[in-house]
């Protein structure tokens, strides 16, 4: 990619580093929660679904701002985490927290859909035929649920790219650290003569964004063709 | 041999059913909402009874007084669902495997389904998709079936081409099965024991010979269903008239078409409303059949009709005739009459092996 300047491919590369770390964190618990969330009967159902939509009701700056006074060094569980050698703020590791946050309501919202959408009566007739829970969610809830699990994936990886303010508030803006792709877009039109590299990285945006929808759809499309027979 | 006794408050509805059957075919027999497909599910373990006890050749699946509740997957009981649940995302031959690969070739050529391994669900009719259910449950190695309405959602000619394959369960693989249905065709054809419910409860539970025989009975099968079950055996065809006849305890019957090879032995359900009684022995009449019977139970019913129980050798038939026809023949228990089967009555569908 000759026409990407280096800086430019720096903030390209890091945004891909960035959100595949965020959206491969976040899928294990996204799923959990999503089940628990989709099929559970527990005490605190509602709290933990609150909870979870909180990042997509608050302003970006408010969920950044929190996440710095929780986990920032000066904060009692930052300076703990800092000691051990995980640092959250100020580094990429923060922005990929910050991005995993963001997108955390969008996917469990996709995936508790699918998990929904799963026909209860299934894991039953599975359980007669002697399978565990275990094997019921793995060979039967998650298949049948894929369609929504990755919808969930991609959003959360697409909302992952493009997130800015809990990421700029929480992580700053530091050139190979924490300059993600919205990032720069924004530094550049700060600066005179910046709005060619600008234009630069929102193709960037544009293509990652549309080869995300189209592998999603390309993905449904498949798993409901082979479902049709 | 299955013990049942189960208690259930489900909304308005209260299941307060018990019945105790041997080995062989156990027909839960009743009307949509009488409850038993939730007796069925409480003997699978998918719906837990307040009270009571269920126990499968001696196995405690639960006892409410013991604290013993094994989760359905430890049951091993074969469900064969009324909307046979494959599992769409799995090919026919993967479905089947699903509980196991238990006598899996036997099953897979009784049940006819080597043509289908590779499809998915989705491209099964109605009546395959009943087969490989079955399949399924069957090699999960169970300890016993439960078929819930399997022929339900299927037509006239799907049904035919389900039932034999039951039969031959029935009598090739010794397991107890509990058979949830509302058709007494399907129930006179496979069942060993008829268990009638009617909002929640078990009315009636006896060997199904017996129940359906019984003039007592009619009004809980309802009266067009209502009809007794003989034993007959095939004795010739003539090709020429297309008949078959067969030899029954007290004589012979004629039905239409070939039913069989000769020597091999029928079971038939003959509709109560299909019998007309005469005192004397009739002539000129269309109808071929024509036995002689005594009268052993005169039963009235709620309506119009009533019903007559019957023994013909060592068979037993009911004829349904109104009240008049019958206060007119001044029929009565010990009486002498005759009964007379129109060929053409016994539906197809009511012959099995």
């Amino acid at each position: 990619m000759q026409w990407l300047g280096p800086e430019e491919w720096a903030a390209v590369r890091l945004s891909l580093r960035v959100s595949a770390m965020a959206t491969l964190c976040s899928l294990p618990l996204g799923l959990l929660v999503a089940q628990a969330l989709a099929r559970g009967r527990f005490a605190g159902r509602g709290v933990l679904n609150a909870l979870v939509h909180l990042p997509l009701v608050l302003p970006p700056v408010v969920t950044g701002y929190l996440l710095l006074l929780a986990l920032g060094r000066r904060a009692p569980l930052g300076a703990w985490l800092a000691e051990r050698g995980i640092a959250f703020a100020f580094s990429w590791t923060g922005a990929a927290l910050a991005a995993a946050i963001m997108g955390f309501p969008l996917m469990v919202r996709a995936m508790r859909l699918g998990i929904e959408g799963v026909d209860p009566r299934l894991e039953q007739a599975a359980a007669t035929l002697g399978a565990s829970r275990l094997r019921i969610w793995l060979t039967v809830t998650l298949p049948l649920a894929l369609p929504g699990i990755l919808a969930g994936t991609i959003l959360a990886f697409a909302k992952a790219m493009g997130e800015f303010g809990a990421t700029i508030t929480f992580a700053s803006n530091i050139p190979g650290e924490t300059r993600t792709v919205p990032l720069a877009i924004y530094e550049f039109l700060q600066v005179p003569g910046g709005e060619g590299a600008a234009l630069r990285l929102v193709a960037v945006s544009l293509v990652l964004a549309l080869g995300a929808v189209a592998a999603s759809e390309a993905l449904a499309q498949r798993s409901a063709a082979r479902r049709r027979g | 041999m299955i013990e049942v006794r189960a208690q259930k408050q489900l909304g308005e509805f209260r299941l307060d059913a018990a019945f105790e059957a041997p080995a062989g075919v156990t027909a839960l027999f009743g009307r949509s909402g009488a409850g038993k497909t939730s007796l069925a599910n409480a003997v699978a373990g998918l719906l837990r009874p307040e009270a009571g006890r269920i126990a499968v050749d001696g196995t405690v699946l639960f006892d409410s007084a013991r604290r013993i509740d094994l989760p359905v997957r430890h049951r091993r009981i074969g469900y064969v669902f009324q909307d046979a649940r494959l599992f769409p995302h799995r090919t026919v031959a993967r479905n089947l495997s699903y509980g196991g690969r238990h006598d899996a070739a036997r099953v897979i050529e009784m049940l006819g389904l080597g043509p289908l391994l590779d499809r998915y669900p989705a491209a099964l009719s109605g009546g395959e998709a009943s087969r490989v259910a079955l399949g399924r449950a069957l090699m999960s190695d169970p300890v016993m079936l439960i078929l819930d309405e399997p022929l339900s959602a299927l037509d006239a000619p799907r049904k035919a081409e389900i039932l034999p394959y039951l039969e031959r369960l029935r009598d090739t693989v010794r397991l107890p099965i509990l058979y949830v249905s509302h058709s007494a065709s399907e129930v006179a054809r496979l069942a060993t024991t008829l268990v009638i419910m009617e909002a929640g409860r078990v009315l009636r539970v006896g060997p199904a010979e017996e129940v359906m025989a019984d003039p007592a009975a009619v009004p809980l099968l309802g009266v067009q269903e209502a009809g007794s079950l003989i034993t007959a055996r095939v004795e010739a065809y003539d090709a020429e008239d297309d008949l078959t006849e067969l030899a029954l305890s007290a004589g012979r019957l004629l039905l239409p078409g070939r039913a069989g090879v000769p020597g091999q032995p029928l079971r038939l359900r003959i509709a109560a409303q299909d019998v007309i009684l005469s005192l004397e022995e009739p002539s000129g009449l269309s109808a071929l059949t024509r036995l002689p019977v005594t009268v052993t139970r005169v039963e009235e019913g709620r309506g119009p009709g009533v019903a007559v129980g019957l023994a013909a050798g060592t068979d037993r038939l009911l004829a349904r005739l109104t009240r008049r026809s019958a206060r007119s023949m001044g029929l009565a228990p010990g009486q002498q009459v005759w009964a007379i089967v129109k060929a053409t009555a016994v539906a197809p569908q009511d012959v099995g092996g």
